[in-house]
């Protein structure tokens, strides 16, 4: 198989996020970024489907702070081909990340009547629209998202598509496709540094030259804000001891013990 | 007269979905607020007959066909697209569920039309439709501007009342018949949720345990809370993910809906996908080391501090207090 993850670098959110002085956009001063954590799972999904069908994985990513380390760590972990475009990923929305990735297909022949194109299913900035639907418009392809297992045959695959409740569909795919990958049928697999390290000696991140596009951002965004929340928890202080003695007495006054 | 505000209706397994009553309701005050029409499509086969809980709208646009059940995108974005077409329909409204996910982004490459993703609020101003946005977790509102009012709106689930979208008097049905061509996606069954040895929706008490239990290990941390409280464990999706907890155990987007007496978040960020399956949890007590964790938010007990710390001490002294 012909396996294309796309890799996308998000602000982590564990880090305090502010808002930047245009009032539209996030402060990058002080933003630490990491891999976008249904790509990491779409990653795996097709490290995994290479290991049972065979086939090549190449990963491609926009430029973003961290994100030779998160390559190098893809090739590490068994892809490959690394590719970066280098364009600003933190100035492209996802109509305009679709555009230049389906130039990138188009340009390089790249699509293959075994292909699967493997984005994450969303990402947390997806504020113009996930890229996997975008893409597959674009690409004339055929997509599913919300994607948690995926089973390769000729020429098409099978893949459990998440509901709601624990409820999933089994869907028949034809190749070459776009599956949006919400989790792999395996946790991520782990790569020692060492190993990351070694790659990044022995091989190369390869860089797709692209225009960029005219318009980045398609909507009109008038503000982006932290929200003011509606209500606060009551908030309970002390040390372990006293917020323990306070934690049972709500459990107490909730008439739960 | 403003161009009609058009609802794409959502439907599992012969059940109109919550959401879809959410976003009619929305769309009704949008639609008087501007003066369009609403409409509605509902698409997949039995579909006439649901299409009389879809009051709330003006019309029901219905395309009763068995090949639109659980159906591509691109499957569903062509009869949308007809349906626009048809009726002149000026802002689009999709859910942001697992089964409509891809629907609006695929109509929005499809017809240029912009997408506003994740929104929690929408309200008209003159002639322009502003959104507001929940990005990064939770942790960022965007407010965004559609000009002409035209666009598609995919709306959050559980953002909106889904009482007010509901309706005793059936609508109008308009009946599409539209050819569907072969889908390259083909529905083959659905895969029942897993029965695990514990249901956590009938839990009166459920110990939630997040991305902060750090471990597998000291998920039994959780566990001895729990086994003391007579609840169960439960657990947002990075846990899940890492194989710490079986599906059955999930609360969010993909997993079970809860309503406890009283649900512990655990090192859980409060992300919009967890926050959807136990927001209406009767009390919910937030553990967290960020203090600006969005869980906190919606909370109504909080503590800043580590599970890892908190967890044995107050298991102890729930088993003391119980005697």
């Amino acid at each position: 198989m012909n396996l294309y993850v796309l890799l996308k670098m998000v602000p982590d959110t564990v880090e305090e996020l502010e808002v930047a002085a245009d009032g539209k956009s996030l402060d990058s001063e002080f933003l630490r970024f990491k891999l976008s954590e249904p790509d990491d799972h779409a990653l795996e999904q097709a490290l995994i489907l290479k290991e049972k069908m065979g086939g090549k994985v190449t990963v491609v990513a926009f430029d973003a702070p961290e994100v030779d380390d998160v390559l190098f760590t893809a090739l590490a972990k068994g892809a490959d081909r690394a590719v970066k475009i280098p364009l600003n990923q933190a100035s492209l929305g996802t109509v305009a990340s679709a555009k230049v990735l389906t130039e990138f297909f188009a340009a390089a022949g790249a699509l293959t009547s075994d292909s699967l194109l493997l984005p994450g299913s969303q990402a947390i900035d997806d504020l113009e629209g996930e890229l996997a639907p975008l893409l597959a418009a674009a690409l004339k392809l055929p997509y599913i998202g919300v994607v948690c297992g995926v089973t390769g045959d000729a020429g098409k695959v099978t893949v459990l598509k998440e509901f709601a409740g624990g409820l999933r569909g089994e869907f028949e795919v034809t190749l070459p496709a776009v599956l949006g990958i919400q989790s792999a049928e395996k946790p991520p697999r782990y790569v020692p540094v060492a190993k990351v390290r070694a790659v990044m000696k022995s091989a190369q991140i390869e860089e797709a030259a692209l225009a960029s596009p005219e318009q980045p951002i398609q909507l009109d965004i008038e503000r982006m804000y932290k929200p003011e929340a509606a209500g606060r928890a009551q908030m309970i202080e002390g040390s372990t001891e006293e917020v323990a003695d306070q934690l049972v007495e709500v459990l107490a006054k909730n008439s739960v013990i | 007269m403003a161009n009609p505000i058009l609802v794409l209706a959502e439907q599992l397994r012969g059940e109109i979905s919550d959401i879809t009553f959410e976003m009619l309701g929305v769309g009704r005050a949008l639609a008087s607020a501007v003066g369009a029409p609403l409409y509605a499509v509902l698409l997949g086969s039995e579909a006439a007959p649901l299409a009389a809980k879809l009051g709330k709208a003006d019309k029901v646009f219905v395309a009763d066909n068995p090949q639109l059940n659980l159906a591509p995108a691109a499957t569903v974005t062509a009869v949308l697209k007809t349906v626009i077409d048809q009726s002149q329909a000026g802002l689009v409204l999709v859910g942001c569920t697992n089964v409509s996910l891809g629907i609006g982004s695929t109509l929005a490459a499809q017809t240029g039309l912009p997408l506003v993703n994740f929104c929690r609020a929408a309200r008209a101003d003159g002639s322009a439709i502003q959104l507001t946005s929940q990005l990064f977790g939770g942790k960022i509102l965007s407010d965004v501007k559609l000009p002409d009012g035209r666009g598609i709106a995919c709306l959050y689930p559980g953002a909106f009342p889904a009482d007010d979208g509901k309706s005793d008097q059936a609508p109008p049905v308009e009946k599409l018949d539209l050819p569907v061509e072969a889908p390259k996606v083909t529905f083959k069954q659905y895969i029942e949720p897993e029965t695990g040895d514990v249901d956590i929706t009938k839990q009166n008490i459920l110990v939630g345990v997040g991305r902060g239990i750090q471990s597998q290990d000291n998920v039994q941390l959780a566990e001895d809370l729990a086994q003391v409280l007579g609840g169960a464990v439960c657990a947002s999706r990075p846990v899940i993910d890492q194989g710490w907890q079986p599906l059955s155990r999930q609360v969010g987007k993909s997993g079970m809906t809860v309503k406890p007496r009283v649900y512990f978040a655990l090192g859980i960020s409060g992300a919009p996908e967890h926050w959807e399956g136990m927001q209406n949890s009767l009390c919910i007590i937030a553990v967290n080391t960020d203090p600006k964790a969005p869980i906190f938010d919606g909370a109504h007990i909080g503590v800043v501090g580590d599970v890892l710390e908190l967890l044995p001490v107050l298991t102890d002294k729930v088993k003391a207090r119980k005697g």
